[in-house]
């Protein structure tokens, strides 16, 4: 017990601390001025915003794998499910170097891209391909052992009351599915807003369109402005608490129906 | 269609053509999200052959890199797998107030940036930072050197063995330790007679993704390592230095190991998964 708290606090809660009493060496005007400038603002922009559209693609073809996994049989079934986890495993500078390649313009699937005006790499969809990459595993592992433990039983009972398939899917799964549905997409949102490493390669990086907040900071300390850095630091992880409040608060709610 | 007793006894079984339809779906998505980009590795470190990729991999740097790279793992590894250990002994065996919040601070690292895990270490022991000066006195290096990388590692991998272990040793409650201490065991003596050996399986797959992370990481690294060829690039920083210089042969060959890398631990953990099912499902990452 007294190890685990002395363990936490010196290699965890100590150093975030750190984080808050730098950025509070400035005084609140410039930290304000700081954290919402117009680089950080758009940085910000497409952190969240690609999280966000990344978390949503998840949210669709994670619940779909899901599904596949669980309900159905096909051959090689046990592989494609350890491949689930490959972001995971992955290290994310691998991840990013190779969908860089794969979607620059000549790359093997950006070739394609590029006739119909779509650019992916070196723009801000290219950090949406990356964080989709990323987050997958979060929506299909949250969601799984849910739909493995949701009995048949009720679907079928509906059925015998006369509810047709999509019925059944609408009013019986997709309620008992939607607390872990709504925790496997702000993991991979959290997970996606703070993403540095399979997405610095794919994004292009330049300021006010492709740079990401993460990336920010990396900026900053390499101008040795580390009061910046830690206002930048500070914000997101602002935003990550909030999540976890948000990702418990939705755990809490779920436990509520067991 | 008519709901006859035949459609109602099979409704939980979706139409043939609709379970076609969603398998294919899913393969095609994830053989362009998660195949694709494996094959590409691959392929581009065999760009110029075989010959090639083995010699961009085993140059001086890139031997220092998978040095420094074990090094990292063989020592966050075991110090998280020891503190998930005593954690989650903690948290599951002993009843105390703010036990919720315990747990909410041990995930915390999974939640926050590799970014900013590499900011806080620079901010404590980087030059200007509030020990700066007394380790520029004693000559001790922290950042830009190896014991930053290690630190920076063990942070974000912090969570991975007590997530593991917490709700596994919860879940076989207290019973066990209660009859060896009633026997006469002492804590220590019960603690690894009887919770550790319970608990291995479950040991090992934490232990297993903490080094897939610990070998992988590559944001919280970048930050305190200062990229010093030879001396403090992990096999990731070593990728991306290569890439940057436009050495796709040599990013690849070193990327391509790190990919097998993935590949056995996706393989062990799938074995310890149908051999021992009760170490899967304790929620995600």
């Amino acid at each position: 017990m007294g190890v685990t708290v002395t363990v936490l606090s010196l290699i965890v809660l100590i150093p975030l601390s750190a984080v808050v009493l730098k950025a509070a060496e400035q005084s609140p005007a410039e930290f304000w001025a700081v954290a919402t400038s117009e680089r950080a603002l758009a940085a910000y922009r497409l952190s969240f915003g690609a999280a966000f559209v990344a978390a949503a693609i998840n949210g669709v073809f994670g619940v779909l794998t899901a599904w596949v996994l669980v309900r159905y049989d096909f051959p090689l079934k046990t592989v494609v499910n350890a491949l689930v986890d490959l972001p995971f495993a992955l290290p994310t500078a691998v991840a990013g170097i190779a969908l860089a390649t794969l979607y620059a313009p000549t790359g093997w699937v950006g070739q394609f891209l590029t006739p119909l005006g779509i650019k992916a790499a070196y723009n801000p969809v290219g950090v949406v391909i990356a964080l989709a990459f990323i987050g997958l595993p979060f929506v299909v592992r949250t969601i799984e052992p849910v739909l493995r433990d949701a009995a048949a039983d009720v679907e079928e009972a509906a059925a015998s009351l006369g509810a047709s398939r999509i019925q059944t899917i609408i009013r019986i799964v997709a309620p008992a599915l939607a607390p872990a549905w709504l925790t496997g997409f702000a993991m991979a949102f959290a997970r996606g807003v703070g993403e540095y490493g399979s997405v610095i390669f794919i994004a292009g990086n330049m300021p006010y369109k492709s740079e990401i907040a993460p990336l920010l900071i990396i900026i900053q300390l390499e101008q040795f402005e580390y009061a910046r850095a830690a206002t930048i630091a500070v914000v997101m992880l602002a935003v990550s608490f909030t999540m976890l409040l948000v990702i418990n608060a939705v755990q809490a709610w779920a436990r509520r129906f067991d | 269609m008519s709901r006859d007793k035949h459609t109602a006894r099979r409704a939980t079984d979706d139409p043939l053509w609709a379970k076609c339809l969603l398998i294919g779906l899913v393969l095609a998505f994830l053989a362009l999200v998660l195949i694709l980009p494996l094959v590409a590795v691959f392929a581009e470190a065999l760009r110029k052959g075989l010959g090639a990729a083995i010699e961009a991999a085993s140059n001086p740097d890139a031997l220092a890199a998978v040095k420094l790279t074990l090094l990292t793992a063989a020592i966050a590894v075991p110090f998280n797998a020891v503190f998930g250990l005593c954690a989650a002994w903690a948290i599951a065996k002993h009843e105390f107030r703010g036990k919720a919040l315990l747990i909410t601070l041990i995930d915390l690292p999974f939640s926050v940036s590799p970014v900013v895990a590499g900011l806080i270490y620079v901010l404590i022991f980087g030059l200007q930072g509030w020990f700066g000066d007394w380790l520029v006195d004693n000559d001790i290096k922290i950042i830009f050197a190896v014991p930053g990388i290690v630190l920076a590692t063990v942070f974000v991998t912090f969570p991975f063995v007590a997530r593991e272990l917490i709700p596994l040793m919860q879940e076989q409650g207290v019973s066990e330790e209660e009859a060896a201490v009633s026997m006469g065991a002492s804590g220590l003596y019960t603690f690894w007679r009887v919770t550790a050996p319970n608990v291995r399986w479950g040991l090992l797959y934490g232990v297993l993704l903490c080094n897939a992370r610990a070998m992988g990481e590559f944001g919280a690294v970048s930050v305190v390592s200062g990229h010093i060829r030879g001396l403090t690039n992990t096999m990731p920083l070593h990728v991306e230095i290569l890439y940057n210089e436009y050495d796709f042969v040599g990013a690849f060959a070193v990327a391509a190991l790190l990919c097998l890398l993935a590949v056995v631990t996706l393989v062990l953990k799938t074995m310890l998964e149908i051999a021992q099912p009760g170490v899967r499902g304790h929620g995600g990452h």
